[in-house]
């Protein structure tokens, strides 16, 4: 462990780059600053990362319950999910917002859980796969995709699912897609492109896809 | 990733005072790219100032046909706006073009133009980049360039800018609104904004430290049709390796450049009754390949041939 007293101790270099710092500030505030980037290197110097972690309190309703925690402000939702409260079936696949595994809905709508620290989320109501049902009192979204074998692996299924039941409510908001030739219509039919252009954010490497699209329409109710 | 300290600023003096002390501080607000980045190691701020409370998530009429759209309206939101749908298709298309629904339901207006580089080697902290390392080289010069610059780059940076949204706005001819700690607001045409790499590609916009977005003003769309068209290595959930967005007669290609790309030339061309492959060519004189990315020289040329039929196709009244 490094000890925190020593790595506090601010070098020749650490007083000479924050007094550069310090210079910038003052031009700042006197608005004649014109540059954006100035001495970056100095200005990280100045006021140094943490030596410890930064904790954050954190309260947040996840699937009807209000849950509290005492959390890393590195932490992202996923993390939190997975880690801290033991609701594994969000899954970590790419961790960087290329696979959609991790998709849960916050506040009703489908986000990334992968790319935002959960710190973020004061007040927050989210929903994992948990929150939309489980055995026994299954979701129509779940209970679809069981039905058509809206899956192999599965590792992509809670994210597909989740995305599938934002994907929804975002029709329903009359929201268009790429898919849509025209934006400005008001009447947005689901056809089976628009379904797969909406999904488009859940990569299933088992290419389940054909089932996957049978699921979403029965769920939702597409011919 | 190193710690950080975080604070949720709810009013934008709050904001202002928060980074004022703290010159290393970011502003974070969807946090799609920045947390990615923070993950690499590219981006290690040492506090986050949360700006996603903020009152700056409106869109909003404005005297003399003005759209305007706060920093923090989410770019699904502003896709299936009915006003930028019918006034501005241009915009909304080239939105539902870029990332996924999960994204865009995060990611901001305002941060979506400070979205940074997708260049392979920015991203590679065990390689040169002048980008994330001053002076240290440019790796795509002689690397893997097929997604890289052909206007507007230099010796020290041949990357591009990622964002769709940029694309339709610097053909809509908007503008980026700012306010600085001391009161001040700058309005900044999306041409402006944006900077071209020269020797110094670390620094990508006109920005100020502390400096924030708060909206962007779109001017009433000017007369004749819009589109947007991108090309990609698959058919969604891709950034683009060319897009060419129309408004009526002004046009703006992205995938090209260090930032959206105004083809002025081409305009210019046109005005005086160029044909569009003529005023493509134009626009495309001083084009430069770097042998991966060769193939966008004659793409951006029927690119933007195309889209100015499709716009014709598509032009109302």
């Amino acid at each position: 462990m490094p000890d925190p007293d020593l790595s506090d101790d601010p070098t020749r270099r650490d007083v000479l780059e924050a007094g550069i710092a310090v210079g910038t500030v003052a031009a700042f505030e006197a608005g004649i600053a014109t540059v954006a980037v100035v001495g970056a290197d100095a200005a990280y110097a100045a006021t140094p990362h943490p030596a410890n972690p930064v904790m954050l309190p954190v309260r947040m309703t996840i699937n009807g319950e209000t849950r509290s925690l005492s959390i890393d402000t590195r932490t992202t939702l996923l993390d939190a999910l997975r880690e801290h409260l033991g609701l594994t079936g969000t899954k970590k696949g790419c961790d960087q917002g290329q696979c959609g595994a991790c998709t849960v809905l916050v506040n009703g709508m489908r986000i990334l859980s992968c790319l935002t620290f959960a710190g973020m989320h004061e007040g927050d109501t989210i929903t994992t796969i948990e929150g939309l049902g489980e055995p026994g009192r299954l979701h129509p979204m779940q209970a679809a995709f069981v039905e058509h074998d809206g899956f192999q692996c599965g590792y992509c299924t809670p994210g597909q699912i989740c995305s599938a039941v934002g994907m929804l409510k975002e029709h329903e908001l009359g929201w268009p897609s790429h898919a849509t030739a025209n934006v400005a219509e008001r009447k947005l039919a689901l056809s089976d492109p628009e379904i797969r252009e909406r999904m488009s954010g859940n990569l299933c490497r088992c290419a389940a896809y054909p089932n996957i699209l049978a699921a979403i329409k029965d769920a939702g109710g597409i011919a | 990733m190193k710690p950080f300290s975080y604070e949720r600023a709810t009013d934008v003096q709050g904001a202002f005072r928060a980074i004022a002390v703290r010159p290393d501080a970011k502003f974070i607000a969807g946090g799609t790219n920045l947390i990615d980045l923070m993950k690499m190691g590219i981006e290690s701020p040492t506090h986050l100032v949360d700006v996603n409370h903020l009152p700056l998530a409106k869109i909003e009429d404005a005297d003399g046909g003005f759209l305007r759209i706060g920093a923090l309206v989410r770019n699904s939101e502003l896709a299936g706006d009915r006003r930028v749908r019918e006034r501005y298709p241009v915009l909304s298309e080239a939105l539902l073009a870029g990332a996924s629904g999960q994204l865009r339901n995060k990611a901001t207006t305002g941060g979506n133009l400070l979205q940074r580089t997708r260049c392979f080697y920015f991203y590679n902290a065990g390689m040169p980049c002048n980008k994330r390392e001053p002076g240290s080289g440019c790796s795509a010069l002689q690397g893997l360039n097929r997604i890289h610059a052909i206007l507007g780059a230099s010796p020290e940076c041949i990357a591009v800018h990622p964002s769709d949204m940029a694309v339709a706005l610097t053909a809509l001819g908007a503008q980026v609104e700012t306010l600085s700690a001391t009161g001040e607001v700058r309005q900044i045409p999306m041409t402006e904004f944006h900077r071209l790499p020269g020797t110094t590609p670390q620094v990508e916009t006109v920005l100020r430290p502390g400096e924030l977005i708060t909206a962007v003003i779109l001017p009433p769309p000017p007369p004749g049709g819009q589109a947007y068209r991108k090309v990609r290595d698959r058919a969604s959930y891709a950034f683009a390796l060319i897009s060419v967005a129309v408004a009526g007669n002004q046009i703006a290609l992205g995938g090209v450049a260090h930032k959206p790309w105004r083809a002025i030339k081409a305009e210019e061309a046109l005005k005086s009754g160029a044909s569009p492959a003529a005023a493509a060519d134009a626009e495309l004189a001083a084009a430069h390949g770097y042998g991966g990315n060769d193939y966008k020289i004659p793409l951006t040329r029927r690119m933007i041939v195309r889209t100015m039929a499709q716009t014709k196709e598509t032009a109302r009244g």
